[in-house]
């Protein structure tokens, strides 16, 4: 499936360029990076810009977690784990 | 622990809380699995925690994609990817195509949207196959997926450190 093109003319903005306005705001109020910064006047590429390196940076952080919990399972024995996991669990 | 709904525009209701629930206890499971499956060579080799914490990962991924189920792009892609990763290793590695970068074109509205919707698109998954509008709906939903992966990875990370 290709993404279709559309020709815009200087003048009217058609339905779809409301959508992506509408949805690139919403990104905007998901990435900490710039909803922090209280700017209201943040372009779409820069919105853009930042939700590819946010997605980065939390694959980056599920990358280190994995290997924390790794480190820890291996250290902790099978009786304590269960505690630690029914604990985990109500905690939610 | 505050509950958050966001509704997409194809009306799609997402609550955080249930993900978070559904994940966390599909994810713990894995874990409990992953740990019984001491080899029984050293259990502390740096070898033996890289492939535990490349398990771990891939548990956590594939538990996130079930929790959300069938209903979005991206966990499908990420379940089938997931699946195929198992039985098929990688033998080839693919060459990386060297672009050389042209001097600055003033750049159109439009062109921006294709620029960067090519870069996103690597990185949700099953971006390549979506039109534009579906694949900033799927990230906005991909973003919240992944944030609470992460708090609840951190959550048991921090239990188990006690």
């Amino acid at each position: 499936m290709s993404s279709r093109r559309s020709r815009q003319s200087s003048g009217s903005p058609s339905i779809k360029d409301d959508q992506i306005i509408e949805l690139v705001s919403k990104l905007r109020q998901l990435v900490p990076e710039i909803r922090d910064r209280r700017s209201d006047k943040v372009s779409a590429s820069k919105v853009l810009q930042e939700t590819c390196s946010y997605i980065r940076n939390l694959h980056r952080e599920v990358d280190d977690l994995s290997e924390r919990l790794s480190q820890l399972l291996a250290t902790i024995d099978a009786d304590s784990a269960e505690a630690a996991i029914i604990r985990s669990l109500i905690m939610q | 622990m505050r509950t958050s709904t966001t509704t997409t525009s194809s009306g799609i209701t997402l609550s955080t809380k249930s993900c978070r629930i559904k994940f966390a206890r599909r994810f713990l499971r894995s874990l409990a699995e992953i740990k019984k499956q001491k080899r029984s060579s050293a259990s502390s080799s740096e070898e033996e925690i890289c492939k535990r914490s490349k398990r771990i990962k891939m548990a956590a991924y594939s538990s996130m994609a079930r929790a959300v189920g069938p209903r979005m792009n991206w966990s499908r892609a990420l379940l089938f990817k997931l699946r195929n990763r198992v039985s098929y290793p990688r033998l080839v590695k693919k060459k990386k195509r060297v672009t050389v970068r042209s001097n600055k074109v003033p750049r159109s509205k439009s062109s921006v949207h294709i620029d960067r919707g090519n870069k996103l698109r690597k990185l949700v998954p099953g971006g390549k196959s979506m039109d534009y509008i579906c694949l900033l709906e799927e990230t906005a939903h991909y973003i919240t997926c992944l944030n609470t992966q992460v708090k609840v990875m951190q959550a048991i990370a921090d239990n188990l450190s006690k």
